[in-house]
């Protein structure tokens, strides 16, 4: 499911501009592949099989899925260029699940099935509200040089 | 499914999930203890991976259909083995954190796996 990233930790030389899935960071690329995972393959099967029951939602979570792997993806491979990617996808997740959160609740009746946002994600106990928010927040500290969060005791 | 068995497992996560969240607060890295204890997490996703194809094979049907479920079980087995080979690279709180997380997503696959057999007829 969320295997290691593909980078091979190297603690003692930190990669230049890197450190984005090292530390508070690995917490944030397990969380986001295990969304990336599984709202990937729940997608894939849904509009494989039962797309015509719930258009919207299933187009929907298929949009969620795309950016949970984009995020990932930024997180493993760290860089200011992934930095910038990542927080464009965190705001665009945050957005989503506040649009379609919103839009469930005030129309339940446009979505027969639910998407990993409706209700504000609250199936999945309100990672995906929360997941964006500390993406925006660890993506935002500046990540060069070495990760100040590295010197705990092992 | 073997509903004490999904109840089992889901204990049994949450117990991983505390005692890493424990080690995460106490500011240590995952020790051989702790990896002891995921293997017996992971033994008993193993046994419900079995257990539920053998309810398969036997002519159950699952509510959710037999794709998704399958799909669980294998979910299910692959949580905590994936999160340990995260704490292995990462030899801080963080690594005890991210397989606290992982077995929280475990005990909450298991109200979804019962949920997906059907609420536990059969």
């Amino acid at each position: 499911m969320a295997d290691g990233p593909a980078r091979p930790p190297s603690p003692r030389t930190p990669a230049p501009g890197g450190g984005l899935g090292r530390g508070p960071g690995r917490l944030l690329v397990t969380l986001y592949a295990v969304f990336a995972v599984g709202a990937t393959s729940r997608s894939a099967y849904q509009l494989s099989t039962r797309f015509h029951e719930a258009p919207l939602a299933y187009s929907l979570s298929a949009v969620a899925a795309a950016v949970y792997v984009v995020i990932t993806v930024a997180l493993i491979r760290g860089g200011e260029g992934a930095r910038r990617v990542g927080l464009v996808c965190c705001a665009a997740e945050l957005v989503g699940v506040l649009t379609v959160g919103t839009w469930t609740v005030l129309d339940p009746d446009a979505f027969p099935d639910a998407t990993v946002w409706s209700g504000y994600g609250m199936g999945y106990l309100l990672l995906p509200l929360v997941l964006p928010v500390v993406g925006l927040l660890w993506l935002r500290r500046p990540h060069d040089g070495p990760d100040p969060v590295r010197s705990s005791p092992a | 499914m073997l509903t004490p068995l999904t109840v089992a497992v889901a204990v049994a996560a949450l117990a991983l999930a505390a005692w890493c969240g424990f080690a995460a607060y106490r500011d240590q890295p995952t020790k051989d203890r702790h990896f002891a204890g995921m293997a017996l997490v992971t033994l008993l996703a193993l046994v419900q991976l079995v257990v539920g194809v053998v309810q398969l094979a036997r002519g159950g049907e699952p509510d959710g259909g037999t794709v998704v479920f399958v799909s669980y079980l294998l979910g299910v087995a692959a949580c905590v083995p994936a999160v340990g080979f995260v704490s292995l690279a990462e030899r801080t709180r963080w690594g005890s954190a991210t397989v606290a997380a992982g077995a929280v997503v475990m005990a909450v696959l298991q109200v979804r796996l019962y949920d997906v057999w059907g609420g536990g007829h059969g």
